[in-house]
Protein backbone atom coordinates (compact mmCIF):
# COMPACT_ATOMS: atom_id res chain seq x y z
CA UNK A 1 0.00 0.00 0.00
CA UNK A 2 1.32 3.42 -0.58
CA UNK A 3 0.67 6.71 1.55
CA UNK A 4 -0.19 9.54 -0.14
CA UNK A 5 -0.53 13.46 1.92
CA UNK A 6 -3.11 16.21 0.99
CA UNK A 7 -1.72 19.21 2.78
CA UNK A 8 -4.88 21.51 3.20
CA UNK A 9 -3.33 25.11 4.14
CA UNK A 10 -5.18 28.57 4.93
CA UNK A 11 -5.37 30.42 1.71
CA UNK A 12 -2.41 33.30 2.47
CA UNK A 13 -5.08 36.25 2.58
CA UNK A 14 -7.55 34.66 5.13
CA UNK A 15 -6.90 35.58 8.67
CA UNK A 16 -5.57 32.52 11.00
CA UNK A 17 -6.57 32.99 14.55
CA UNK A 18 -5.55 29.99 15.28
CA UNK A 19 -1.62 30.19 14.29
CA UNK A 20 -1.45 33.71 15.64
CA UNK A 21 -2.54 32.10 19.11
CA UNK A 22 -0.08 29.52 18.63
CA UNK A 23 2.68 32.33 17.80
CA UNK A 24 1.73 34.76 20.68
CA UNK A 25 2.30 31.64 22.45
CA UNK A 26 6.02 31.14 21.40
CA UNK A 27 7.57 34.05 23.52
CA UNK A 28 6.10 32.80 26.58
CA UNK A 29 7.78 29.02 26.16
CA UNK A 30 10.66 30.54 25.39
CA UNK A 31 10.72 29.88 21.74
CA UNK A 32 11.89 33.12 20.36
CA UNK A 33 12.16 34.37 16.62
CA UNK A 34 9.14 33.14 15.11
CA UNK A 35 8.23 35.79 13.26
CA UNK A 36 4.58 34.16 12.55
CA UNK A 37 2.58 30.86 12.48
CA UNK A 38 -0.03 29.60 10.47
CA UNK A 39 -2.02 26.24 11.23
CA UNK A 40 -3.18 23.56 8.52
CA UNK A 41 -4.02 19.68 8.06
CA UNK A 42 -3.07 17.00 7.24
CA UNK A 43 -4.19 13.96 5.84
CA UNK A 44 -2.37 10.65 4.80
CA UNK A 45 -4.16 8.43 2.91
CA UNK A 46 -2.94 4.65 2.67
CA UNK A 47 -4.11 3.75 -0.87
CA UNK A 48 -5.17 0.49 -1.95
CA UNK A 49 -3.79 -0.89 -5.40
CA UNK A 50 -1.07 1.48 -7.54
CA UNK A 51 -0.69 4.79 -7.41
CA UNK A 52 -0.72 5.84 -11.06
CA UNK A 53 -1.76 9.07 -12.66
CA UNK A 54 -5.51 8.06 -12.52
CA UNK A 55 -5.30 7.44 -8.65
CA UNK A 56 -3.52 10.82 -8.41
CA UNK A 57 -6.11 12.06 -10.25
CA UNK A 58 -9.10 11.06 -8.41
CA UNK A 59 -7.20 12.10 -5.32
CA UNK A 60 -6.79 15.53 -6.50
CA UNK A 61 -10.59 15.55 -7.61
CA UNK A 62 -11.40 14.53 -3.53
CA UNK A 63 -9.38 16.81 -2.19
CA UNK A 64 -10.71 19.32 -4.41
CA UNK A 65 -14.29 18.55 -3.35
CA UNK A 66 -14.23 17.32 0.05
CA UNK A 67 -11.07 17.80 2.31
CA UNK A 68 -10.17 21.40 1.25
CA UNK A 69 -12.35 24.01 0.84
CA UNK A 70 -10.93 25.93 -2.20
CA UNK A 71 -13.02 29.10 -1.21
CA UNK A 72 -10.52 29.52 1.75
CA UNK A 73 -8.06 26.60 1.47
CA UNK A 74 -5.23 25.77 -1.00
CA UNK A 75 -4.05 22.00 -0.89
CA UNK A 76 -1.01 20.07 -1.99
CA UNK A 77 -1.08 15.89 -2.85
CA UNK A 78 2.00 14.15 -2.57
CA UNK A 79 2.79 10.83 -2.99
CA UNK A 80 4.75 9.64 0.17
CA UNK A 81 6.02 6.17 0.01
CA UNK A 82 5.16 2.79 -1.97
CA UNK A 83 4.59 2.94 -5.70
CA UNK B 1 -54.01 22.74 2.52
CA UNK B 2 -51.02 22.85 4.95
CA UNK B 3 -48.37 23.99 4.13
CA UNK B 4 -45.32 21.67 5.62
CA UNK B 5 -41.89 22.77 6.51
CA UNK B 6 -39.27 20.01 6.95
CA UNK B 7 -36.52 20.41 9.27
CA UNK B 8 -33.05 18.42 8.86
CA UNK B 9 -31.47 16.39 11.79
CA UNK B 10 -27.90 15.71 11.14
CA UNK B 11 -26.02 13.64 13.81
CA UNK B 12 -25.08 16.66 16.03
CA UNK B 13 -27.64 19.11 15.23
CA UNK B 14 -29.12 20.44 17.95
CA UNK B 15 -31.85 23.14 17.55
CA UNK B 16 -33.74 21.45 15.11
CA UNK B 17 -37.02 21.38 18.24
CA UNK B 18 -36.84 24.53 18.41
CA UNK B 19 -36.95 25.06 15.47
CA UNK B 20 -39.76 22.67 14.53
CA UNK B 21 -41.88 24.48 17.15
CA UNK B 22 -41.24 27.88 15.38
CA UNK B 23 -42.61 26.49 12.36
CA UNK B 24 -45.67 25.16 14.43
CA UNK B 25 -46.40 28.55 15.95
CA UNK B 26 -45.80 29.90 12.40
CA UNK B 27 -48.86 28.16 11.52
CA UNK B 28 -47.14 25.50 9.56
CA UNK B 29 -46.88 21.67 9.71
CA UNK B 30 -43.60 20.95 10.87
CA UNK B 31 -41.92 17.68 9.67
CA UNK B 32 -39.03 16.13 10.78
CA UNK B 33 -36.38 14.91 8.25
CA UNK B 34 -34.16 12.98 8.71
CA UNK B 35 -30.47 13.16 6.79
CA UNK B 36 -30.32 9.28 5.64
CA UNK B 37 -33.35 9.81 3.86
CA UNK B 38 -33.17 11.37 0.25
CA UNK B 39 -36.99 11.44 0.48
CA UNK B 40 -38.28 15.10 1.77
CA UNK B 41 -41.85 13.75 2.35
CA UNK B 42 -43.54 16.75 0.17
CA UNK B 43 -41.89 19.49 2.13
CA UNK B 44 -42.96 22.64 0.81
CA UNK B 45 -39.40 24.20 2.74
CA UNK B 46 -36.55 23.18 4.49
CA UNK B 47 -34.72 24.47 7.44
CA UNK B 48 -31.47 23.24 8.09
CA UNK B 49 -31.18 23.87 11.83
CA UNK B 50 -28.19 24.71 13.85
CA UNK B 51 -25.35 22.65 16.24
CA UNK B 52 -22.46 20.34 15.46
CA UNK B 53 -23.21 18.26 12.94
CA UNK B 54 -20.86 15.65 12.50
CA UNK B 55 -19.07 17.06 15.71
CA UNK B 56 -17.98 20.40 13.09
CA UNK B 57 -14.82 16.76 11.89
CA UNK B 58 -12.93 18.40 8.85
CA UNK B 59 -15.01 21.69 8.32
CA UNK B 60 -18.22 23.26 9.82
CA UNK B 61 -21.22 21.53 7.60
CA UNK B 62 -18.49 19.76 5.16
CA UNK B 63 -19.41 16.23 6.00
CA UNK B 64 -23.47 16.83 6.18
CA UNK B 65 -23.52 18.40 3.15
CA UNK B 66 -22.75 15.60 1.21
CA UNK B 67 -25.43 13.23 3.28
CA UNK B 68 -28.64 11.81 0.96
CA UNK B 69 -30.88 14.64 2.21
CA UNK B 70 -28.81 17.08 0.88
CA UNK B 71 -28.52 15.86 -2.66
CA UNK B 72 -32.39 16.35 -2.65
CA UNK B 73 -32.59 19.65 -1.21
CA UNK B 74 -29.44 20.94 -3.11
CA UNK B 75 -31.80 19.72 -6.49
CA UNK B 76 -35.30 21.22 -5.07
CA UNK B 77 -33.38 24.81 -3.68
CA UNK B 78 -31.99 25.02 -7.21
CA UNK B 79 -35.67 24.93 -8.68
CA UNK B 80 -36.74 27.45 -6.49
CA UNK B 81 -37.60 25.44 -2.88
CA UNK B 82 -37.26 28.01 0.45
CA UNK B 83 -34.24 26.72 2.47
CA UNK B 84 -32.87 28.54 5.64
CA UNK B 85 -29.96 27.78 6.96
CA UNK B 86 -29.51 29.05 10.72
CA UNK B 87 -25.65 28.69 12.11
CA UNK B 88 -24.72 25.26 11.19
CA UNK B 89 -27.21 24.87 8.49
CA UNK B 90 -25.76 28.21 7.27
CA UNK B 91 -22.49 26.73 7.05
CA UNK B 92 -23.84 23.52 5.68
CA UNK B 93 -25.07 26.06 2.39
CA UNK B 94 -21.83 27.77 2.19
CA UNK B 95 -20.14 24.12 2.12
CA UNK B 96 -23.15 22.94 -0.62
CA UNK B 97 -22.44 26.23 -2.82
CA UNK B 98 -25.64 26.92 -2.28
CA UNK B 99 -24.28 30.25 -1.04
CA UNK B 100 -21.32 31.82 -1.92
CA UNK B 101 -18.22 32.14 1.00
CA UNK B 102 -16.99 30.38 3.87
CA UNK B 103 -17.58 30.10 7.84
CA UNK B 104 -14.13 30.18 9.39
CA UNK B 105 -13.46 29.87 13.54
CA UNK B 106 -14.58 33.25 15.35
CA UNK B 107 -11.46 35.50 15.63
CA UNK B 108 -11.39 35.85 19.45
CA UNK B 109 -11.75 31.89 19.24
CA UNK B 110 -13.75 31.32 21.93
CA UNK B 111 -17.41 30.16 21.80
CA UNK B 112 -19.93 33.39 22.24
CA UNK B 113 -23.45 33.34 23.04
CA UNK B 114 -25.34 36.62 23.46
CA UNK B 115 -28.12 38.66 22.53
CA UNK B 116 -27.32 40.21 18.85
CA UNK B 117 -29.09 42.82 17.42
CA UNK B 118 -29.22 42.99 13.05
CA UNK B 119 -30.28 45.07 10.32
CA UNK B 120 -32.41 43.42 7.92
CA UNK B 121 -31.16 44.44 4.88
CA UNK B 122 -33.09 42.83 2.58
CA UNK B 123 -36.80 42.21 3.14
CA UNK B 124 -38.00 40.17 0.05
CA UNK B 125 -36.45 36.83 0.39
CA UNK B 126 -38.32 34.42 1.14
CA UNK B 127 -37.68 33.97 4.71
CA UNK B 128 -37.97 37.78 5.35
CA UNK B 129 -40.74 39.23 3.30
CA UNK B 130 -42.58 39.69 7.04
CA UNK B 131 -39.48 42.51 7.88
CA UNK B 132 -39.56 45.68 6.95
CA UNK B 133 -36.30 46.80 5.28
CA UNK B 134 -33.96 47.95 7.61
CA UNK B 135 -35.84 47.09 10.53
CA UNK B 136 -33.80 46.22 13.60
CA UNK B 137 -34.50 43.00 15.61
CA UNK B 138 -32.89 41.17 18.37
CA UNK B 139 -32.09 37.32 18.55
CA UNK B 140 -29.94 34.66 20.50
CA UNK B 141 -26.22 34.20 18.79
CA UNK B 142 -24.38 31.15 19.86
CA UNK B 143 -21.29 30.05 17.93
CA UNK B 144 -17.59 28.69 17.47
CA UNK B 145 -17.43 29.00 13.65
CA UNK B 146 -19.41 32.28 12.31
CA UNK B 147 -16.72 34.23 10.99
CA UNK B 148 -18.16 34.98 7.65
CA UNK B 149 -15.21 35.48 4.84
CA UNK B 150 -15.26 35.76 0.84
CA UNK B 151 -13.11 36.96 -1.16
CA UNK B 152 -13.69 41.22 -2.58
CA UNK B 153 -15.12 40.60 -5.75
CA UNK B 154 -18.22 38.06 -3.98
CA UNK B 155 -18.52 40.30 -1.64
CA UNK B 156 -18.79 43.25 -3.85
CA UNK B 157 -21.23 41.59 -5.97
CA UNK B 158 -23.29 40.21 -2.29
CA UNK B 159 -23.82 44.07 -1.62
CA UNK B 160 -24.45 45.53 -4.83
CA UNK B 161 -27.03 42.73 -5.75
CA UNK B 162 -28.53 43.28 -2.15
CA UNK B 163 -27.71 40.01 -1.30
CA UNK B 164 -26.27 40.73 2.66
CA UNK B 165 -29.46 40.05 3.91
CA UNK B 166 -28.70 40.64 7.71
CA UNK B 167 -26.03 42.38 9.35
CA UNK B 168 -24.45 42.75 12.97
CA UNK B 169 -25.31 46.28 14.31
CA UNK B 170 -23.31 47.21 17.41
CA UNK B 171 -20.91 45.15 17.33
CA UNK B 172 -19.20 41.74 15.12
CA UNK B 173 -19.14 39.53 17.35
CA UNK B 174 -16.88 36.91 15.30
CA UNK B 175 -14.92 39.10 12.53
CA UNK B 176 -17.57 38.11 10.16
CA UNK B 177 -16.20 40.72 6.77
CA UNK B 178 -18.45 43.48 6.26
CA UNK B 179 -20.45 42.49 9.39
CA UNK B 180 -22.12 40.46 7.22
CA UNK B 181 -24.84 37.99 9.50
CA UNK B 182 -26.72 36.64 6.72
CA UNK B 183 -26.61 36.31 2.80
CA UNK B 184 -29.50 34.72 0.32
CA UNK B 185 -28.74 33.27 -3.01
CA UNK B 186 -29.89 35.42 -6.11
CA UNK B 187 -33.41 34.08 -6.57
CA UNK B 188 -34.33 34.98 -2.57
CA UNK B 189 -34.98 31.37 -1.68
CA UNK B 190 -31.77 30.26 -0.08
CA UNK B 191 -30.78 31.89 3.14
CA UNK B 192 -28.47 31.61 5.63
CA UNK B 193 -27.98 32.89 8.55
CA UNK B 194 -25.55 32.80 11.79
CA UNK B 195 -28.18 34.32 14.43
CA UNK B 196 -30.96 31.82 15.63
CA UNK B 197 -34.43 33.58 15.09
CA UNK B 198 -35.53 30.21 16.23
CA UNK B 199 -34.73 30.68 19.75
CA UNK B 200 -36.93 34.14 20.04
CA UNK B 201 -40.16 33.36 19.14
CA UNK B 202 -42.09 32.71 22.54
CA UNK B 203 -41.65 35.79 24.57
CA UNK B 204 -40.82 33.38 27.89
CA UNK B 205 -37.46 32.26 25.73
CA UNK B 206 -34.31 33.68 24.47
CA UNK B 207 -34.75 37.25 24.12
CA UNK B 208 -37.97 37.21 25.41
CA UNK B 209 -38.64 38.80 22.59
CA UNK B 210 -40.46 37.27 19.44
CA UNK B 211 -38.70 39.12 16.32
CA UNK B 212 -37.43 35.85 15.28
CA UNK B 213 -41.10 34.99 14.46
CA UNK B 214 -41.40 36.58 11.20
CA UNK B 215 -38.72 34.32 9.49
CA UNK B 216 -41.01 31.57 9.95
CA UNK B 217 -44.16 33.83 9.10
CA UNK B 218 -42.89 34.85 5.78
CA UNK B 219 -41.82 31.61 4.36
CA UNK B 220 -45.52 30.24 5.11
CA UNK B 221 -47.21 33.78 3.05
CA UNK B 222 -44.57 33.23 0.64
CA UNK B 223 -45.50 29.98 -0.09
CA UNK B 224 -49.41 30.30 0.28
CA UNK B 225 -49.45 33.02 -2.05
CA UNK B 226 -47.34 31.03 -4.77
Amino acid sequence: MARVVVDVMLKPEILDPQGQAVQRALPRLGFEGIADVRQGKRFELEVEGPVDQAALDRIHKMAETFLANTVIEDFVVKVESGS
Amino acid sequence: MTTRIGVVTFPGTLDDRDSLRAVRLAGAEPVSLWHRDKDLHQVDAVVLAGGFSYGDYLRAGAISRFSPVMETIIEQAKAGMPVLGICNGFQVLTEAHLLPGAMLRNNHLHFICRDQKLRVENAETAWTGDYEQGQEISVPLKNMDGRYVADERTLDELEAEGRVAFRYLDMNPNGSLRDIAGITNAAGNVVGLMPHPEHAVEPLIGTGRTDGLPFFTSVLKKLVSA
